[in-house]
């Protein structure tokens, strides 16, 4: 840290060094939480929601009963039966996974990938089933396998009118990850709590934080509102 | 069968807790959807401005933060507002800030900011021609609204209140953190207590489930009668 912003923070009574590397140091922790779970969260999305579009029923009802579970209970509940459940499985004392899961991050970051999964499947079917026939029919008319079609013509379609929704599933991702405190995970919320604990000041230490989620959100609409704008060059008026 | 330690009376009080925040909260939520609905539309500047101010704002704060700051918060303020009414004014006035009252505070403004959205939508789904033909009849402006703008509104709105509401009955479990004794919480003590979480938690996720299931089916019926007269496209 530099030397005069040491000197700034250190004249204030709350706000010094410490607590400032503090809430840094749960920052980096929302961050990565949130971001490592969209996307593992995606990576699963994208195979589940081709498989919840196929018409047998023994392949679409699992994934349907999975979006189903997840979307319809709340993630607290998730992330407090993962939490809790994971040490309660036998024998898992003795194996690797123990060392990795006594760490609260990952029990969070799992709940949070397998939630996000589910919502962004739902988000990633709805796109597809909205694909325009004639684009099929005419990837079918140049000789394109299943595969092939899938991968060059209905996906790409599909992400575009798909990334709408999946950039409020992020925004509603980043202020979900709020609940990652409760775990005693000490993120940007768990970081507030501890200040706020420390001394004995709310308005301080949660509208800091308010303001830090804020500066978050507005960033993840502008960086979206870019990306879309690039994604969707080719359907913008000519006259603009 | 199902054995819950005992834990059972208190599960199914917490049950009724959770039902009552959330449907107190969705009270506050449509009451002040109606308002920054109102305010989005009015000709005063101000008025928009500070409605956009609101949505813009609770969009951009996760909700377990801001319940905290209400509840911590408003402990704080209302102790201050308690010393200041008894020292300067004689008032022994003082209400205990409980974790009910942050939790309905909290859910019912920030489902207000999402309701405002519906409401607006559904407000400029009406068509004009249906208000000028209330003016022509001679009504006044508020007879235009109950009469004219309400019932035609409401139909527009249903299916974004019921998406609303859905979301809005799974934030009811955050309300446990600040020590509210709803479901969560008692199935979070109880699973402490028996070292037994899969016991306690499914049975509140499927209560979850089919709280969300049961009001599924009650807002369908709503959209029924709400579409009573309308003639389908197709």
């Amino acid at each position: 840290m530099p030397e005069f912003l040491a000197e700034l923070l250190n004249q204030n009574e709350i706000f010094n060094a410490t607590t400032v590397m503090h809430y840094w140091g749960g920052l980096v922790t929302t961050v990565q939480l949130v971001f490592l779970s969209l996307v593992i969260g995606l990576f699963l999305a994208v195979p589940l929601a081709i498989l919840r579009t196929i018409r047998n029923p023994f392949v679409s009802g699992p994934v349907w009963l999975y979006t189903y579970i997840f979307r319809g209970t709340p993630l607290l509940i998730q992330l407090y039966i993962i939490y809790y459940g994971i040490g309660q499985i036998e024998g898992i004392q003795e194996t690797f996974w123990w060392d990795i899961f006594r760490d609260p991050f990952y029990p969070a970051l799992l709940a949070f990938t397998l939630n996000t999964a589910a919502y962004t499947t739902e988000i990633i079917r709805g796109a597809l089933m909205a694909t325009p026939q004639g684009e099929v029919e005419a990837a079918k008319a140049y000789g394109m396998s299943w595969a092939l079609r899938m991968r060059r013509i209905v996906l790409p379609s599909a992400f575009r009118r798909a990334i709408q929704a999946y950039s409020n599933e992020v925004i509603f991702m980043l202020h979900a990850s709020a609940i990652a405190s409760v775990v005693t995970i000490v993120d940007l919320t768990g970081a507030a709590r501890d200040i706020y604990s420390r001394f004995y000041a709310p308005f301080t230490a949660f509208v800091a934080v308010a303001l830090v989620y804020m500066a978050l959100t507005f960033l993840i609409v502008y960086g979206f509102r870019r990306l879309e704008q690039h994604l969707l060059k080719h359907q913008r008026p000519l006259n603009q | 069968m199902l054995d819950f330690h005992g834990y059972g009376p208190e599960l199914l009080r917490g049950a009724i807790v959770t039902t009552e925040l959330a449907f107190a909260s969705l009270a506050l939520a449509l009451a002040m959807g109606l308002l920054g609905a109102s305010a989005k539309l009015s000709g005063s500047r101000a008025a928009r401005g500070a409605a956009t101010f609101y949505t813009t704002v609770i969009r951009g704060i996760p909700d377990l933060v801001m319940m905290m700051l209400f509840y911590y918060g408003g402990q704080v303020l209302m102790n201050q507002l308690s010393d200041y009414l008894y020292y300067n004014h004689g008032i022994d006035f003082f209400v205990q800030f409980d974790p009910f009252m942050a939790g309905v505070l909290t859910i019912g403004l920030i489902f207000g900011a999402y309701m405002t959205e519906t409401f607006r939508g559904a407000f400029l789904a009406v068509p004009t021609g249906q208000i000028e033909a209330g003016r022509a009849y001679g009504m006044n402006r508020f007879q235009v609204f109950f009469r004219i703008m309400f019932p035609q509104m409401l139909r527009h709105a249903l299916p974004g209140i019921g998406n609303n509401w859905q979301v809005l009955l799974k934030t009811t479990a955050l309300v446990s953190v600040i020590g509210l004794s709803d479901m969560v919480r008692i199935a979070e003590q109880a699973s402490k207590a028996e070292h037994a979480p899969f016991k306690f938690f499914i049975p509140v996720a499927v209560m979850y489930l089919s709280l969300t299931a049961i009001t599924e089916l009650a807002i369908k019926w709503l959209n029924r009668r709400a579409n009573a007269g309308v003639v389908g496209g197709i």
